[in-house]
């Protein structure tokens, strides 16, 4: 599982890459994309600092097993 | 310098002045830069300076005397901080920290006040962007003091637990804001209380409910009927 980006929404300001802990983002093109082999601790930092919406970590609701 | 100038020119703080204010002014601009994580401004300390962010990210927060911890804002480029400090001369309110690798931009209180003086438009641009901060931190302590918030994400995670047979929705704590009718800042903390009371556990892209009991009994009265199992 990992964040969720909306690429139309990213404005490639980069706030998102430098607040990542786990390297765990990069810019391409000016737009931001997960880099796949590095696990992303749901930290949910990327979401808190974009401005434009385009980074969503949702969470699932479960009952404990 | 040309950035220096740029970034002066699209803040709200010095839109309207010329090319030559603008200038005289940057001149009063020193640069400061800090590591990710690091704490630029703390609480209950003298206030040097007001703060342009350049590039980078900066959480403005409180923290209470039993360690929790309450954002108030998240400064991005383009964006000041420490205003009040610097306007009214007492200490630090909150503590600003890093929340990226950061370049700043400062200016010094006294030369705050010399700039104030010498560019009046000035200050009818600080009253405009105070204003906007007040109205948000109304909003906020709204959200904190009156609002049983925490009831009602704890309602939206009893509303939206997965069955079991299939999964459920899944949700952004910007969704739950939206839902709740609050800051994302106040359903942050809303979960990390949740979880310190032991009610949910949070693991990376789940919530596990621990508690449906205890969650039913903190949702809030406003609302009429209690989730219930099934």
């Amino acid at each position: 599982m990992m964040p969720q980006i909306d690429k139309e929404k990213c404005n490639g300001c980069g706030l998102c890459v430098s607040v990542c802990l786990q390297h765990s983002l990069m810019l391409v093109d000016g737009v931001v994309v997960m880099v796949e082999e590095v696990e992303c601790d749901w930290c949910t930092q990327c979401e808190a600092v974009c401005d434009s919406g385009s980074i969503s970590c949702p969470f699932e609701i479960v009952r404990e097993q | 310098m040309a950035l220096k100038l740029e970034l002066l020119k699209s803040s709200p703080y010095f839109s309207g002045l010329s090319s030559i204010e603008l200038e005289a002014i940057s001149r009063l601009v020193f640069e400061k830069s800090y590591g990710q994580g690091v704490v630029i401004v703390l609480e209950g300390e003298v206030a040097e300076a007001l703060y342009f962010v350049a590039s980078g990210a900066v959480k403005v927060f409180k923290t209470s005397v039993d360690g929790k911890e309450q954002t108030l804002a998240v400064i991005r480029p383009q964006e000041t901080f420490n205003e009040v400090p610097v306007f009214d001369g007492d200490v630090n309110p909150a503590s600003a920290q890093a929340m990226t690798p950061v370049t700043l931009y400062g200016i010094r209180r006294s030369d705050i006040e010399n700039i104030l003086r010498s560019y009046p438009y000035v200050a009818i641009n600080v009253i405009k962007v105070m204003a906007g901060r007040l109205r948000h931190l109304v909003a906020l302590v709204e959200d904190l003091s009156f609002r049983h918030v925490i009831g009602r994400v704890a309602r939206i995670l009893l509303e939206y637990t997965a069955d079991g047979a299939s999964p459920g929705p899944r949700l952004t704590q910007r969704d739950m804001a939206a839902m709740a009718g609050t800051a994302r800042e106040v359903v942050s903390r809303s979960l990390k209380t949740l979880e310190k009371d032991g009610f949910i556990k949070m693991d990376r892209h789940r919530i596990i409910i621990k508690d449906r009991e205890a969650l039913n009994n903190i949702v809030s009265p406003l609302f009429e009927t209690k989730v219930t199992d099934g």
